[in-house]
């Protein structure tokens, strides 16, 4: 039932509208509208006004509700921010596993909640420092790991059993996850109470953030071989995040962020019931990333429709029962594509309002970019910054007092309802070529986000789309004010110099049969996770573990597409 | 008499990187500006690079980097482009890079990096000005 549905309120509203709209030509007469057409940063046109009859169609139990409630539109917590805030959660990683374990002591003291884990580019890719394809690369946009030791330094007097560590990370991430939990077994803690995430959502690598290793197929099989392992050994564990972050990062609209992060989510379902696991068994440690971009409300209802589409398909498609397969937990990262290189005091007010947008969309947790990201890996000074600008939305601003608070908004409504309509089409398109591998294969979303970040390329070229202090506002010959971080050159020689000597340490012939077991189990069917972590408590390095899974299941080349 | 050729050029990623947004905008820009464009695609070694580069004939490589390793990625193509001998072919660059790096790049023979917030039109512009069919 409608509550609000009553013919003769809206025979009322519409009347008064055509009024209004007749004034308001008037007032257009003697001067036009500021724009020729108003619309979102992702280019959904919007309209003046919204009112009532723009929702007339909503029914308020069954599309808004109660947070903690079905279709879970509202937030997925019934108390939300009243009871517990989001976990603030600064992702972090430079130079060596000492250098980021600084970082990690530094954010903890400062009042973050939660850890979050960068690596550099050879270890999201699987490669040792030693090797050559990593040359020039160490410690530059992330901490480089080759081994046990150095996620044990990594994490060196941080509690872990207390706080949750979150680890972008994808190819690898069932190798890098092996060593989370031999680094805290060896330590006495049970992996029975390890909190965490592995990002481990390689159908999204494919279409956006291209860190990849094997073809499509085994990749999925490998992150379905984690989602079995931690539903039955690490039950606190995320063992997805499953991410739009990247696929909006890489250009794609606000629409195509929602519909393909929920087709992988599908994609992801459906493998672990072909494995034979219930989905109520899986499905609440599937947990989402989205991306908080430039457009206030057009995040604000993505975030809300993001919930409410996940909990339909969970329920209407999967048949989950268990609340929390239904619920979408989900973290959210600033928009780093938005920052400018120009003016970058600029990005502290961007990442505010971002991250503003991102707590009325009620994220579970939050990373605020530093305003030199868009420069180098942050400094200090700038990431306590960040963090303090999440620490003044949540006790200073306010919007945390109430729960969903644009709820009921005219205009926010009607945008959710537009997005989920929108994003729920290009799911059906997917569903019918057959699911997110075989759109893959078939590049659609590859293509589709290459279309969409040219046709915005292209507004900001010819300032249809503004950004401050860029193409307009813009200094002449301005010089950047801010410090840049700079990652030692030495630090490359010295980290190959500390993984020989891990090596020279340990029983090769016993670190050679561990490798087998692995190869044999990712040529079979046997789950992988067991052996990974005996393979790295063994001493097995990343990338020998890595070229196990390439000579097994070989090597995806990208196919350039633009 | 005889047409000019048209201007060729490859757009490529060096290293491990994979942010490919603004290399793949530029190869989409170049192609609609009329020049011949090759897209090597990700993750692609400055060997592999330079030889592709020769093979393909191209009048300019455009190199982009986002995750900091352009000093030695950059550097490396431009050094083994001169030992191949085809110092000829012009090389230029984008994406993350520090000012103080962009010095040292063009000092060692990049011949320009461009920044983020420059336009499409000033890049293809430049190109045209600065690169001549071999």
């Amino acid at each position: 039932m409608a509550l609000t549905f009553n013919p003769k309120i809206f025979q009322d509203i519409e009347e008064k509208y055509t009024a209004w709209k007749k004034k308001l030509s008037k007032v257009y007469a003697k001067k036009p509208e500021r724009l020729k057409r108003f619309s979102t940063v992702s280019d959904q046109e919007i309209q003046d006004i919204y009112t009532p009859a723009d929702v007339k169609n909503q029914d308020f139990p069954a599309d808004i509700g109660f947070p903690g409630d079905y279709p879970f539109t509202r937030g997925v917590q019934p108390s939300m921010y009243r009871g517990r805030l989001w976990t603030m959660r600064m992702f972090a990683g430079l130079g060596s596993a000492e250098d980021t374990n600084r970082r990690f002591h530094l954010l903890v003291r400062e009042g973050q909640t939660g850890l979050s884990t960068a690596f550099d580019m050879p270890t999201l890719m699987g490669y040792d420092t030693d090797s050559p394809k990593a040359r020039g690369e160490c410690g530059k946009c992330g901490v480089a790991i080759d081994t046990l030791k150095d996620m044990e330094d990594l994490f060196a007097g941080l509690p872990i059993d207390q706080i949750t560590t979150s680890m972008t990370i994808n190819p690898p991430a069932a190798i890098m996850w092996a060593m989370y939990i031999a680094m805290a077994e060896n330590r006495g803690i049970d992996r029975k109470v390890l909190g965490g995430t592995i990002q481990n959502d390689m159908l999204k690598e494919f279409a956006a953030q291209k860190t990849f290793m094997c073809p499509p197929e085994p990749s999925v099989r490998i992150v379905t071989d984690t989602v079995e392992f931690g539903t039955k050994e690490v039950p606190r564990w995320n063992t997805i995040s499953i991410s739009g972050y990247h696929i909006r990062e890489a250009g794609s609209t606000a629409v195509q962020e929602l519909a393909f992060t929920l087709a992988d989510g599908i994609a992801y379902t459906e493998k672990a019931l072909e494995r034979g696991l219930h989905v109520d068994e899986f499905a609440p440690r599937f947990s989402f990333f989205f991306n908080s971009h430039l457009d206030f409300f057009e995040e604000v209802a993505k975030f809300r429709a993001a919930r409410r589409m996940w909990a339909r398909i969970m329920g209407e498609r999967f048949k989950a029962k268990d609340p929390r397969s239904l619920w979408m937990r989900f973290h959210t990262q600033t928009a780093g594509c938005s920052l400018t290189a120009q003016q970058p005091y600029n990005n502290v007010v961007r990442t505010a309002l971002q991250g503003l947008a991102a707590v009325m969309g009620g994220t579970q947790s939050l990373h605020t970019n530093s305003l030199d990201e868009v420069l180098a890996i942050p400094t200090e000074e700038a990431a306590t910054i960040a963090l303090r600008t999440q620490q003044i939305i949540a006790e200073e601003s306010g919007v945390a007092n109430t729960i969903d608070p644009l709820g009921g908004s005219y205009f926010v409504e009607a945008l959710t309802n537009r997005m989920e309509e929108e994003a729920f089409e290009i799911i059906q398109k997917i569903d019918d070529m057959g699911g997110m591998l075989a759109a893959i294969e078939r590049n659609y979303p590859q293509q589709e986000i290459a279309d969409a970040a040219y046709h915005y390329q292209k507004q900001i070229d010819d300032r249809e789309k503004i950004m401050v202090g860029l193409n307009k506002y813009a200094i002449e010959g301005e010089d950047i004010p801010v410090e840049v971080l700079e990652i030692d050159e030495e630090l490359e020689a010295i980290q190959i110099a500390k993984t020989n000597r891990f090596k020279e340490n340990r029983d090769s012939a016993a670190v050679s049969r561990c490798l087998e077991r692995v190869g044999e189990a990712c040529s079979g069917s046997e789950n992988v996770m067991e052996h990974l972590i005996t393979a790295v408590k063994t001493g097995a390095t990343l990338q020998e573990l890595c070229d196990v899974f390439r000579d097994v299941f070989g090597t995806y080349r990208d196919p350039g597409i633009y | 008499m005889k047409r000019e050729r048209r201007i060729r050029v490859m757009v490529a990623k060096p290293g491990l990187d994979g942010h490919d947004r603004g290399a793949r905008i530029i190869a989409r820009a170049y192609r609609d500006a009329g020049f011949e464009v090759v897209y090597t695609g990700l993750h692609q070694s400055p060997e592999e690079i330079v030889e592709a580069a020769i093979q393909e004939d191209v009048d300019m490589v455009g190199l982009s980097s986002l995750a900091g390793a352009h000093k030695y990625l950059f550097q490396t193509v431009v050094d083994l482009l001169r030992e191949k001998g085809a110092e000829d072919i012009v090389v230029c660059g984008g994406g993350i890079i520090p000012d103080e790096d962009v010095k040292k790049l063009k000092a060692a023979g990049v011949k320009a990096i461009f920044s983020p917030g420059t336009t499409l039109d000033e890049i293809v512009k430049w190109v045209r000005e600065n690169v001549k069919p071999r």
